[in-house]
């Protein structure tokens, strides 16, 4: 799970981490009073979306005056922000955050995230912030400072000294900037976090160490011990399919393709939509419908699949392992029963009692294409779209 | 020989008593494997499916024998009983539970580390479909009629990707020594490397198979390591060529995060460590078929 900028600088605050002062705002005049109340004569707008690289995208506009402030915040609420990041659809603005302007002396980058290679969590730092961690371990590799942190101690004083010394900081910033990282490895440890990036963390013109940006995820395993957390999901962030599909205990990632999935496994769900691609097909999502395939399962994957416009044929694929094809296939006629579906249906049945499961599609009054082999289903499934 | 599990493998059951426990312990049983008892913390002294019931796996360990475990737990209470069960000797376990926290993983993986080596537990999973030595032992949730007795070692992510290439290898008549689910998580207890090394030193086992996907440095790590030390022959096949870059596919290890995790770029460090590809899920039985015949 994300959250927004302006949430995950407050938990870096709890935690320590110096931050601008700031203000959430859902209109103009809230903008305009947020600014006020800040006082100064320098205000950064800032559009919150879920996303990185909200600059180049003109998510983040300077402003000189309250009313600039205010048009600023006019022209990003409500409007749709395409970062590189957001893929083509882009993001909406709902809200806008309104910080008072800081004065940048030097800009650095930190980032945690879990190292899977070493399974520990990894501190990265770089003097080269203001770029994409991408960027910089391209362009600037020999400034990435790189420091493994011992889970079941934490991270100790000396670490967050060794990575504040690196980055060429004077003296009197040491043990600010030491801090700041102790208070980000703090926020990451104990929040359940997957990445927390602070991009840029600052310094200032008087010498403190400032996060100007930050960015959060964090382990939905983990957000049942954390509901504070789970709270901050913003569902506006998210392709409404995927929220709805998710609400309903589905596995569900949208494509940009017109065959529709519905699959058991996760592993056996990417298979199938190599299969479709090498058929010559594009698959339309990415559905595991899990182990226990409910008739109330199905019918909740046929209205998520069959009510999307994109899809113009549904495949079928379920490997029974310990729930069984007879099950499966009652549970897809009961579940045609009460949805009905306009587009052709390829079924695939496989593994445990397919034999009964497959009489059972027979005898029933559905109307289906059925398949054998992982192939053939792909196969098949693209025959049904040409012949359309 | 088979690696991990064999015909005398002392099985208990973490979380017996419980719903899927049970229902798990009743398929195992039925298949052959010795489960001996089970733990629920609260219940010792029971007896349930005619087997003893602990309240803590050192208990049942020292009573019973048992080797190995299999962790039927709920997500929030399993990594406490994963190390539960490093500190009581078993030597193999099997964590199926989906949606074990990463921060705990890191910890198990950790807690693990402070036995030595010879005396450190194998743990597979979590959220995985376990371990079969088919003829010999099941210690899993997979359906184990669909496993023929052989020769071809398995190890990979999935479940049901795991069943499909299964019942290929069945239909041409090929069979497995043992087949290992690692699971789909971030952090697993053991990698496709530590089933390779197992794999290489057991005379049973004459091909290896690893089914992988997009996500994680595992199949690259495995890649580098078949290249200098695995003599037997390795087929490959890689799920998620489809998938785009940053959503996460099913599995919480499924995505692309960083340069060598699509894909497309693992399986040329595969091709490039010697490993025979599969090139699409549908041919994974006919790729060990021919691999195997010219052993």
């Amino acid at each position: 799970m994300n959250i927004h900028e302006y949430q995950a600088k407050e938990i870096l605050s709890k935690y320590g981490v110096s931050i601008p002062k700031g203000g959430i705002a859902y209109s103009p005049e809230n903008a305009k009073d947020r600014a006020s109340e800040l006082g100064g004569e320098m205000w950064v707008v800032k559009a919150q979306i879920h996303s990185g690289a909200r600059g180049k995208a003109g998510g983040i506009i300077v402003c000189k005056s309250l009313q600039e402030v205010s048009d600023a915040a006019n022209n990003l609420l409500g409007k749709k922000l395409v970062t590189n990041q957001t893929g083509p659809e882009g993001k909406t603005v709902q809200r806008i955050y309104i910080e008072e302007g800081t004065d940048i002396k030097k800009e650095f980058y930190l980032g945690l995230v879990f190292d899977r290679s070493t399974e520990s969590i990894m501190v990265v730092a770089s003097s080269a912030g203001g770029m994409s961690v991408e960027e910089i371990a391209q362009e600037k590799p020999e400034t990435l400072i790189k420091t493994k942190i011992e889970a079941a101690v934490g991270m100790q004083a000396f670490q967050a000294r060794e990575i504040a010394f690196s980055l060429g900081l004077d003296a009197k910033a040491i043990s600010r900037c030491a801090q700041a990282i102790l208070g980000a490895y703090k926020a990451f440890s104990t929040s359940d976090a997957t990445m927390v990036e602070i991009n840029p963390l600052v310094l200032t013109g008087d010498d403190h160490i400032l996060a100007l940006d930050c960015k959060m995820s964090f382990d939905d395993n983990a957000l049942y011990r954390n509901e504070a957390l789970a709270e901050l999901r913003d569902k506006t962030q998210e392709d409404p399919k995927e929220t709805y599909a998710a609400d309903r205990g589905l596995n569900y990632i949208a494509l940009d393709g017109d065959i529709g999935n519905i699959i058991n496994g996760a592993g056996l769900a990417m298979a199938s939509m190599d299969m479709i691609q090498l058929a010559g097909g594009k698959p339309a999502n990415f559905l595991d419908v899990g182990g226990g395939a409910t008739p109330e399962k199905f019918v909740k994957a046929f209205k998520l699949i069959s009510g999307d416009p994109n899809v113009k044929v549904i495949l079928i694929n379920i490997f029974a392992g310990i729930n069984r094809c007879d099950w499966v296939a009652q549970g897809i006629v009961d579940a045609l029963s009460s949805i009905q579906i306009t587009q052709p249906l390829v079924i695939r049945l496989a593994g445990t009692n397919v034999d009964e499961g497959i009489k059972i599609l027979k005898d029933s009054k559905i109307d289906y294409i059925e398949a054998f082999t992982l192939e053939d289903a792909a196969n098949k499934a693209v025959k049904a779209l040409e012949s359309l | 020989m088979a690696i991990l599990i064999d015909k005398n493998s002392k099985i208990i059951v973490q979380g017996f008593t419980g719903k899927i426990g049970t229902f798990h312990a009743e398929e195992m049983m039925e298949y052959g494997t010795n489960v001996v008892g089970g733990v629920t913390p609260g219940k010792g002294g029971q007896t349930h499916l005619d087997k003893p019931v602990f309240n803590t796996v050192k208990e049942a360990v020292e009573e019973t024998g048992a080797d190995s475990s299999i962790l039927f737990v709920p997500p929030a209470f399993a990594a406490d009983s994963a190390m539960e069960a490093a500190d009581a000797g078993i030597k193999t376990l099997v964590a199926i539970t989906d949606g074990i926290p990463a921060h705990d993983m890191i910890k198990v993986k950790r807690y693990m580390r402070r036995y030595k080596n010879e005396d450190r537990m194998t743990m597979v999973g979590p959220n995985c479909a376990g371990v079969i030595s088919p003829g010999k032992c099941m210690l899993g949730i997979m359906p184990g009629h669909i496993y023929n007795e052989g020769n071809v070692g398995v190890i990979g992510r999935s479940g049901t990707l795991g069943y499909e290439a299964a019942q290929q290898m069945k239909d041409l008549d090929i069979g497995i020594s043992t087949s290992v689910g690692i699971g789909g998580d971030p952090i697993n207890g053991s990698a496709f490397r530590d089933h390779l090394e197992k794999f290489e030193k057991d005379d049973e086992t004459k091909v290896i198979l690893m089914i992988g996907e997009i996500g994680g440095p595992q199949e690259a790590e495995a890649a580098e390591y078949a290249k200098e030390n695995i003599s037997k022959p390795v087929v490959a096949y890689i799920a998620g060529l489809t998938a785009p870059k940053g959503k996460r596919m099913g599995h919480a290890g499924a995505i692309v995060s960083a340069g060598g995790e699509s894909a497309a770029e693992k399986v040329e460090i595969l091709k490039n460590a010697g490993i025979t590809i599969a090139k699409n899920p549908s041919v994974i039985g006919e790729t060990v078929a021919s691999v195997l015949s010219k052993v």
